[in-house]
């Protein structure tokens, strides 16, 4: 380490102190002007919303590797989109994970179940079970209609009620909804909800042959595997379009839709964790958290100017710009303000006053070893600021790793008390100092004896 | 003064704080069953929290709450008040259809309920911030050995990071021993305590660092060099963290139920680490300079 050099700092300038000052003024200006102009997000947990764990699952055919959880990720975004949902973030978490935060979502069942289902659609040739259907071993369905067939039944409802129920041989699937070119919520000629869908060229040539094959015979219409339909082919239909209808209610069809739009999971996910938070307990816990603040705000203030006097006084005021300027880097960073993230913010307050007391620390020892004023400031910063910049770094280090490790609320803690601290380092070596330098040219200050310093500054 | 002489007396202050908290494990796992009221977080499982109705006086009815679930049947529940009109209810993982029948079925006898918050978490979502937790210390302790390492010697990046883990400890052990529950949050606070806790360490190794530097040929011991950085530095250790508590201490008394356990957590951690930086990490480095008594050279 090399020792401090000491020097004699000159008197600032008239000029130079206004163009400080007026600089210092113009950075809370436009710190404000940034909080103002770019609020702050606020987190799930204050604001209200749900926010959902998705987990890809891998099947037989498909494993959940990178390419099927981006592609979830696609789908995943795409249906809240169709859902209406604004600003909602989607991060992927850890090698198969999706973590979905839903501000505001005032119905969080209904986006879980729109969200969590895989939604593919089939179309499968088929034909009606011949008779006994009991007799049909799956062996012997095979023999019969080719190898994946498999025995299924056709429920029919009327009014909603179960009227009956028809054994049906569903063969190949020959067109599932990624051949989908749109699909409208719509009422078939009853009056029933149905949903209308048109496939896009290749899906129209596919399903063109299959219906010219099953004339006389069903189509079987399969979402995630379960029959929701099986009309039977009357003549071939060349034009790409069709209707799906399947006893649904208008909620049933317009969530379809969305799922169609937005095209079905490239492998299935399981919900593995979601949080649901009214907006009544966060409106609470900021108001909560906002009194908290100001006492304590209050009570350092109190200890700093009561201990330090003047000096404390000008620690004070770096603090006031501190508060701002921290808000105002949150913001440009976009972030989201959570409680955790509140509670960081709230005690980087407390740490930010840490850099001063190091620092006042230092010059009252500078000053009982008589040292003029002026150089004992110089000392004590330049003394101070190794001190501060190692503890402070050995913060951000758990700080980062809190940042890695977290999701959501905690991720929102970590950059607050990293943003809070580099701040807190600026406005201390920076803005206290010039505010000393300030004190001792207006010779407010001009003895170790002064009564504006505090009492044991420069007695030994 | 003599802080480092005494250091034995510190290391019995701590030993004992260290012996309460693995009293606070043993109880636990002997009474409760789990080391610590792990919550579902870790565990897996729900939380649903409800408000209801002033004059439902739902506080003093738990009894009647616990009686609706019963025809639920879960595996086991948990019933506590959060507030005078609030309630959370712990159970396995609840999907929302049943939530939703779990609220109509206590509308029924309590009149309106509002749902503030439900949280459902998966068993494999715990499992997985068990090791994150795991390798979050594990890798927050690697570097602050590293730099301080870098910026200090070895010995200090030792005494720096014994100092840190004795708060994260005694703060774990005083937390399973008040049995507040432990959630992310608290994986966050412990973090967070390592991250603060050092930093009035590093003050006074910074003053012995420096007080090295400029002593008169070696003539001082390293302990005795030590015991006047420490000493040199009281007052600003005492403050810095005082104005942190000062923060804590309002957040704990104003501040939401939602960051209560959090606050408390940082309360008893910022306390020790404000108490291991003065009597714990110098003493610490002074045994392991292995000097005590003997003059220390000048570092070239």
């Amino acid at each position: 380490m090399r020792p401090v050099r000491i020097y004699n700092r000159k008197i600032m300038g008239e000029n130079l102190i206004k163009l400080k000052i007026l600089g210092g003024l113009a950075l809370v200006a436009l710190s404000i002007l940034i909080i103002y102009n770019l609020p702050l997000t606020l987190g799930l947990d204050i604001q209200g919303g749900t926010r959902l764990v998705l987990e890809a699952r891998s099947t037989d055919s498909v494993k959940a590797g990178d390419d099927a959880v981006s592609g979830v990720m696609a789908v995943v975004r795409n249906r809240i989109d169709a859902l209406g949902v604004t600003e909602p973030i989607i991060q992927r978490k850890g090698s198969n994970q999706i973590v979905v935060e839903l501000p505001g979502v005032k119905n969080p069942e209904h986006a879980i179940k729109v969200l969590g289902e895989t939604a593919l659609l089939e179309f499968a040739e088929a034909e009606w079970s011949p008779g006994d259907e009991s007799v049909l071993t799956q062996e012997k369905v095979e023999q019969v209609y080719g190898k994946g067939a498999r025995l299924d039944k056709v429920i029919s409802y009327k009014n909603g009620e179960r009227e009956s129920e028809r054994p049906i041989i569903i063969k190949n699937s020959v067109l599932t909804g990624a051949d989908l070119k749109g699909a409208w919520p719509s009422v078939d000629e009853y009056g029933n909800p149905v949903v209308d869908i048109e496939f896009n060229a290749k899906g129209a040539g596919i399903f063109a042959n299959a219906t010219e094959r099953s004339v006389g015979r069903p189509i079987a219409i399969l979402l995630d595997k379960k029959i929701i339909s099986a009309p039977t082919v009357r003549e071939p239909i060349p034009s790409g379009k069709a209707q799906i209808s399947g006893n649904f209610t208008i909620e049933e069809v317009q969530d379809l839709v969305v799922q169609l739009k937005g095209g079905s999971l490239p492998v299935p996910v399981d919900i593995v964790g979601t949080k649901i938070v009214g907006p009544t307990l966060g409106r609470d816990s900021l108001d909560k958290s906002k009194i908290a603040g100001a006492v304590g705000f209050l009570a350092i203030v109190v200890f700093m100017i009561l201990y330090y006097r003047l000096p404390g006084v000008l620690a004070v005021i770096s603090l006031v710009i501190y508060f701002f300027l921290t808000l105002a880097v949150l913001s440009v960073l976009r972030t989201t303000l959570t409680l955790p993230g509140i509670a960081g913010f709230l005690l980087s307050i407390g740490m930010a006053v840490d850099a001063n007391v190091i620092i006042f620390e230092r010059l009252k020892e500078e000053l009982r070893l008589g040292k003029n004023i002026r150089i004992a400031v110089d000392v004590s910063f330049k003394r101070a600021f190794t001190a501060i910049l190692d503890s402070n770094v050995t913060t951000i280090i758990a700080a980062m790793t809190l940042f890695w490790l977290g999701t959501g609320t905690i991720k929102g803690f970590a950059v607050t008390l990293i943003a809070g601290i580099s701040v807190s380092m600026f406005s201390a070596i920076v803005i206290t100092k010039f505010l000393m330098d300030l004190m001792i040219d207006w010779k407010m200050v001009d003895s170790a004896d002064s009564g504006l310093l505090y009492r044991g500054f420069g007695k030994k | 003064m003599n802080i480092i002489g005494k250091r034995n007396l510190w290391f019995a202050v701590s030993a004992v704080l260290i012996a309460l908290g693995i009293f606070g494990f043993s109880y636990n796992i002997l009474v409760r069953g789990q080391a610590m009221n792990f919550g579902i977080d870790f565990t897996g499982g729900s939380i649903t929290t409800l408000r209801f109705e002033q004059s439902a006086n739902v506080t003093s009815r738990l009894a009647e709450v616990r009686k609706v679930l019963s025809s639920f049947h879960f595996k086991e529940s948990v019933i506590q008040k959060e507030g005078d009109n609030d309630v959370s209810i712990r159970t396995e993982p609840l999907d929302a259809e049943i939530r939703t029948q779990m609220m109509a079925e206590l509308e029924k006898t309590f009149g309106r309920v509002e749902l503030l918050e439900a949280d459902t978490i998966g068993p494999v979502i715990g499992a997985e911030l068990r090791s994150q937790a795991f390798w979050a210390l594990l890798i927050a302790t690697i570097g602050i050995l590293i730099y301080v390492s870098f910026r200090f010697e070895f010995k200090y990046a030792v005494a720096a990071v014994i100092a840190l883990w004795h708060d994260a400890l005694i703060t774990v052990g005083l937390i399973a021993l008040l049995y507040r529950s432990v959630d992310t949050a608290f994986i966050a606070a412990i973090l967070t305590i390592m991250g603060y806790s050092i930093n009035d360490t590093i003050v006074i190794f910074d003053r012995i660092r420096e007080n090295i530097i400029n002593q008169k040929k070696g003539k001082v011991s390293f302990s005795e060099i030590a015991n006047t950085s420490v000493l040199q530095t009281m007052a600003r250790s005492i403050n810095t963290v005082l104005t942190v508590l000062v923060m804590n201490v309002c957040l704990l008394l104003f501040g939401g139920a939602t960051l209560k356990d959090f606050a408390l957590t940082l309360l008893i951690g910022f306390t020790l680490g404000g108490y291991s930086s003065i009597f714990i990490a110098s003493p610490i480095l002074v045994m392991l300079e292995g000097s005590l008594g003997k003059p220390t050279k000048k570092p070239s």
